[in-house]
């Protein structure tokens, strides 16, 4: 499949995802998200896999629980409200190490909120959610193209460190179409001895199971659990910088807000400010290393976001507070416009020149 | 080109739609003929006829829409309004039908009366570039859940085959054998193929029936 073809970011994680081998698919239907499943729906008949439309966002989650507890590759998706009805799974998940795909095509919050395109399920994403000391790999597309290559990613992520994976798009790009070419999909074969396969008499069985009767045991099962934390955050951040090799003023955005900020950053430019934006590809890992070693040269931070401004406190801590933290945002299921960013820029510019 | 009063748009979602019926709406209206443009869409959250409202009014053409669309508000209404297609008989109606067989399932309520006055026609809008619909036999599967869920047989086919705004004349040339492979296996007749504004000179010459659209998607990003 690999000649152009127009599609919507919904579809396009649906595909990707068959095409890295996920033959399971587990939801319940939600604006804006619902394409994924519609898609899911059509193709997996086709190719020998499973679509089953759960009686609810619990039960499909929980579903997916029982797959990645074989080793197969499965994924769930849903949109703001039915994510928070899945953390508990998630939360399972974590505890019992096992990889899937958990997409969330976010929408204005919190509660029911409303169904226009959102990002504030941040904190969500990448602070847990569910309870008990746990992380996901967070991953936020900008286009989709890239809902391409990274739901490929993350299930490749997921798989070699054995743990669930979240895919944060929001409405925009879930509905968005644009052509895409889905190929340069790697499916990594990672070690899967722990899965339930089946002993065949041959072997003693694998558990799999997040409670323990011993609060040292775990303890160290946490213990275990961060030290992959640690080699994730080590190997897997991802980021774009973008005009940044000279710039004084830095947008942080992912997803959609990095693209509406980019019409900003050129407005900005050709007024002679010299701004940039650094991309998070990665929400967590969060590319903390690369944010501290920008502001050497940055002045100050501007975070574009469609939330309330929940990136702030990531982007202070990567700079150690070192700099100025300015947000341009929309809540609710708005949208930043370029204009709002450009004057937020100026702004940091201004402010920048004072210290 | 040769309109009968109500013109259903109807296909795979992403195949043009909501385009098509805005560009038809103008040109209808540009011949002086009095006309409507209808959204039947019950499924779409985003991307639909209201987001042309201010053309649309601009161009005094009335658009019937949910009071819900773009909005917050997640459910499959439709405005009374919608009633006037179907009794007013004096005015030519533009349809957006939703996509697929589920976007078109709200049309079976007006199909009784469609029927009865029989001065439609339904085009079946097709985009080779849509990886359900690249193929023959995927697309025939898309019209037939169509003309089930709307009770509505297809009388002609569009051929609006794009990649979006990337979409070259090589493209649209490329397509027209497959649009007349799916006309072949359907028996209906393609009665046009739609193309950006911008390749409509290239074309015109090497494609029967080419017909130039404006694009109406408005983006703050890119």
């Amino acid at each position: 499949m690999a000649e152009k073809v127009l599609m919507k970011g919904n579809e396009a994680i649906a595909e990707a995802a068959i095409q890295a081998g996920c033959r399971f698919y587990f939801g319940y239907p939600i604006t804006p998200q619902t394409e994924i499943a519609a898609y899911m729906a059509k193709r997996m008949p086709k190719i020998g896999g499973t679509f089953l439309q759960a009686e609810s966002e619990v039960a499909a989650i929980n579903m997916c629980i029982g797959v990645a507890s074989t080793g197969k590759r499965v994924m769930t998706s849903s949109s703001s409200p039915g994510v928070s009805l899945k953390a508990e799974g998630i939360s399972y998940m974590a505890g019992c190490d096992l990889p899937a795909l958990i997409v969330n095509v976010q929408r204005g919050g919190p509660g029911l909120g409303g169904i226009q395109p959102s990002q504030s399920d941040y904190f969500q994403a990448t602070k847990g959610g569910g309870h008990g000391d746990y992380r996901l790999f967070v991953v936020a597309p900008a286009s989709v193209q890239e809902m391409v290559s990274l739901t490929a990613h993350a299930f490749n992520v997921a798989e070699k460190y054995r743990v669930p994976a979240m895919l944060l798009a929001d409405g925009t790009l879930g509905q968005m179409m644009e052509p895409v070419v889905i190929d340069d999909i790697t499916v990594e074969e990672h070690d899967k001895s722990w899965a339930l396969t089946g002993t065949k008499g041959e072997r003693a069985h694998n558990i799999i199971n997040s409670l323990s009767m011993l609060p040292e045991e775990l303890e160290q099962w946490n213990i275990d659990r961060y030290q992959r934390y640690a080699q994730i955050e080590k190997n897997e951040p991802m980021w774009e910088e973008y005009m940044m090799e000279d710039a004084e003023i830095c947008v942080v955005a992912f997803g959609i807000a990095s693209r509406v900020s980019r019409n900003a950053i050129r407005a900005a430019r050709e007024k002679g400010i010299r701004v940039g934006m650094i991309r998070p590809i990665t929400l967590w890992p969060f590319p903390k290393e690369m944010l501290l070693a920008s502001s050497e040269k940055v002045k100050a931070y501007i975070t574009v976001e469609l939330n309330m401004g929940q990136m702030v406190e990531d982007v202070e801590l990567a700079t150690r507070c070192r700099r100025p933290v300015l947000s341009a945002n929309r809540a609710g299921g708005c949208i930043p416009s370029p204009e709002q960013v450009l004057a937020q820029i100026e702004a940091a510019n201004r402010l920048g020149g004072e210290q | 080109m040769q309109w009968k009063r109500v013109i259903l748009l109807a296909g795979h979602y992403g195949s043009g739609k909501t385009n098509l019926a805005v560009n038809l709406a103008a040109a209808l209206k540009k011949q002086e003929k009095p006309v409507v443009i209808a959204d039947l869409d019950i499924v779409n959250p985003y991307y639909r006829t209201k987001d042309s409202e201010e053309e649309l009014k601009r161009l005094g053409i009335p658009l019937i829409s949910s009071p819900y669309a773009n909005s917050n508000v997640d459910v499959p209404a439709l405005p009374q309004e919608l009633y006037t297609v179907v009794d007013r008989t004096d005015t030519y109606a533009v349809v957006d039908v939703g996509g697929d067989d589920r976007g078109a399932l709200a049309l079976g309520r007006y199909t009784p009366k469609l029927l009865e006055e029989d001065n439609f026609e339904m085009l079946f809008v097709m985009n080779m570039y849509r990886p359900l619909t690249k193929e023959v036999s995927g697309t025939l599967e898309v019209m037939r859940e169509i003309e089930i869920a709307g009770g509505l047989p297809f009388s002609a086919l569009v051929n609006n085959s794009n990649l979006g705004a990337e979409t070259t004349a090589h493209d649209v040339v490329r397509s027209v054998a497959y649009a007349e492979a799916v006309s072949k296996a359907c028996g209906l007749p393609v009665k046009m193929t739609s193309v950006m504004e911008s390749l409509y000179s290239n074309l015109r010459e090497k494609i029967p029936n080419v017909v130039p659209l404006r694009l109406q998607n408005k983006r703050i990003w890119n």
